[in-house]
C-alpha cells in the first residue's frame, strides 16, 4: 500500500507493507537511522518520535497508521549547525555515554518542554519514565533537560 | 526482529463503517485503536488477524462527558485524556490513581480505554477500575446496540462480551451521591504490570455504605470481581475493622499464580492489604464529598 505522511516538515510517500512498523519505515525506507530500534516491546523508549507533536513509541505504531500525520524525528532537532537546546543540554551536562537511548530521550524531552517550558525535576523524571538509559543513571539526563529549559527561557527573555 | 504476520489494513471513517467492515471481513478482522495491546500480541504471533480496521480517525469516539446522570467515556479516549479529565477526577478519582501508574506517559499517549477493556488482560488496571465503578459498556454490532455490566462483559481470560462483528463504543459510569473511590497498585518498578492491584468504590449515604464495588487485577485468570466483600459492606457503617474483613475476603477469593512477580501467598497477602487500603481511601474520599456537598 502507499503511505503518505509528513516527516520533519517534508511530505513523503512510499510503498509500505501494512505490517511495517513506523520505526522500520523511518530507518529502512527513509534511511533516517537517528531513531533507534531498541526493545521492540514499547518498554525502552529508544524509538520515540513525535506524532503531531506528541511523543509515541514508533515500534508500536504501524507506518500505515501515520498516513496523513506529522512525524518528527531526532534528525529535525539540529538546524543549520545549531543544536536544539535539549541537544546542547545533553552535551553540556554529559547526559549520554553509549548514546543508544539518546534519540528517544531527546524527543521525549523536546515534547515535554514544548508542553511545559518550566518542568520540575519530578515532572522531568515522570516524562522520561518510559525511556530506559543503562549508562548514566538519569541524573545527568534530568540535569540536561533542566539546562535546556533554563536556556530556552533565557533566550525567550532576550528576544 | 518482531514483525506481525501479514494482514490487510483499512481505515474506518465512521462507526457504522467500522461495523460494516467487521461484518464484511468476518471473524479474522480486528479493530485497532492505540495498538498497544494488539500490536505486541501480533508481533509475538499470539494474534494473527487477516484484516485490521483502524479506528483512530473516529474522533466522535474520543470524549469524557456528563450526560443523563452518567459519565460517558468514548472508547477511543486515550489514557492521557483519562488522566487529565477533571470530570473523572471529581467523580471517580480511582481513574487518575490508576492512570498515573499505567505503563508510562508515552504509552499513555496512544493506548485507549476501549482497547484496554477489550484486551481483558487480567493484570490490566482499567478492567478493575471499571468493574469497581460499576461501569456499563455499550457494544454495537450490525444488529444494534446493547449495554452490559462489567461482570457480564468479562467472559474469560482475554475474552469479553464483544463478539466478532462488534465494536465497543462507550463506557458509562452511573453517577450516584456519596461516591468515593481509589485504585491501589504495587508493581516491581515504574510502569510495570501489577504484582497485584485493587480498585474500590463506595457509595455512602447517611453514614452507611449504600453500595460497594471492588475488583482485583493480576491475581486471577480474569479480573476478580469481589462480590462476597461487596455484599459484606452493603448496609454497614464504614470502619477499619470492616475494611480489614473485606481484605481477608480478597486474600481468600483471589486466585493468583506464582511467577517472577512473586509467590502465591505473597500475592494473596498483598491483595488483602491493597483492598483494605483502597477501601480506606475510598471512604475518606466519599466522606470528603459529603462534607463538600
Amino acid at each position: 500500500m502507499n503511505v503518505s505522511m509528513t516527516v520533519n516538515g517534508e511530505p513523503v510517500s512510499h510503498e509500505a507493507e501494512p505490517r511495517q512498523l513506523l520505526v522500520h519505515f523511518l530507518r529502512e525506507t527513509l534511511e533516517l537511522t537517528g531513531t533507534h530500534w531498541g526493545c521492540d516491546t514499547s518498554n525502552c523508549g529508544a524509538c520515540v518520535v513525535l506524532m503531531d507533536g506528541q511523543p509515541v513509541k514508533s515500534c508500536t505504531i504501524l507506518a500505515a497508521m501515520c498516513e496523513g500525520h506529522e512525524i518528527r524525528t531526532v534528525e529535525s532537532l539540529e538546524v543549520d549547525g545549531v543544536l536544539d537546546p535539549v541537544q546542547q543540554g545533553f552535551y553540556e551536562r554529559h547526559a549520554l555515554q553509549c548514546g543508544f537511548c539518546t534519540p528517544g530521550m531527546l524527543m521525549t524531552a523536546r515534547a515535554l518542554l514544548d508542553e511545559n517550558p518550566d518542568p520540575s525535576e519530578h515532572e522531568i523524571r515522570t516524562a522520561i519514565s518510559g525511556a530506559i538509559c543503562r549508562c548514566t543513571g538519569y541524573k545527568n539526563i534530568v540535569s540536561a533537560v533542566r539546562w535546556a529549559a533554563d536556556h530556552e527561557a533565557a533566550a525567550k527573555q532576550g528576544a | 526482529m518482531q514483525t506481525p504476520a501479514p494482514f490487510e489494513y483499512e481505515r474506518a471513517t465512521s462507526v457504522d463503517g467500522a461495523i460494516a467492515a467487521l461484518e464484511r471481513l468476518g471473524p479474522e478482522a480486528r479493530i485497532i485503536a492505540g495498538g498497544h495491546s494488539l500490536l505486541p500480541m501480533m508481533k509475538l504471533r499470539l494474534a494473527s488477524p487477516e484484516h485490521l480496521i483502524d479506528i483512530n480517525d473516529l474522533a466522535e469516539l474520543a470524549y469524557v462527558r456528563e450526560q443523563d446522570g452518567e459519565i460517558r467515556i468514548g472508547a477511543l479516549t486515550r489514557h492521557v485524556d483519562l488522566l487529565k479529565s477533571e470530570l473523572l477526577a471529581r467523580h471517580f478519582p480511582l481513574f487518575a490513581d490508576a492512570e498515573t501508574v499505567i505503563a508510562d506517559p508515552v504509552v499513555r499517549n496512544r493506548g485507549t480505554i476501549g482497547g484496554s477493556l477489550c484486551q481483558a488482560d487480567a493484570a490490566e488496571d482499567l478492567s478493575a477500575v471499571c468493574s469497581a465503578a460499576k461501569a456499563q459498556v455499550v457494544i454495537r454490532g450490525a444488529g444494534g446496540e446493547r449495554v452490559v455490566g462489567m461482570e457480564e462483559f468479562h467472559v474469560g481470560p482475554y475474552m469479553t462480551a464483544v463478539g466478532a462483528g462488534d465494536l465497543l463504543t462507550e463506557v458509562r459510569l452511573p453517577l450516584r451521591s456519596g461516591a468515593g473511590s481509589a485504585h491501589e497498585k504495587v508493581e516491581r518498578r515504574a510502569g510495570d504490570w501489577a504484582i497485584a492491584a485493587v480498585s474500590a468504590a463506595l457509595w455512602i449515604d447517611g453514614g452507611t455504605i449504600a453500595d460497594a464495588g471492588i475488583a482485583l487485577s493480576a491475581v486471577g485468570v480474569t479480573t476478580v470481581h469481589l462480590t462476597r466483600a461487596e455484599e459484606l459492606l452493603r448496609g454497614k457503617a464504614p470502619s477499619e475493622e470492616l475494611f480489614a474483613q473485606a481484605g481477608e475476603i480478597a486474600s481468600e477469593d483471589c486466585s493468583p499464580s506464582a511467577d517472577g512477580r512473586g509467590p502465591v501467598d505473597y500475592k494473596r497477602h498483598l491483595a488483602g492489604v491493597l483492598t483494605h487500603r483502597a477501601l480506606r481511601r475510598s471512604a475518606a474520599r466519599a466522606l470528603e464529598q459529603e462534607g463538600a456537598a
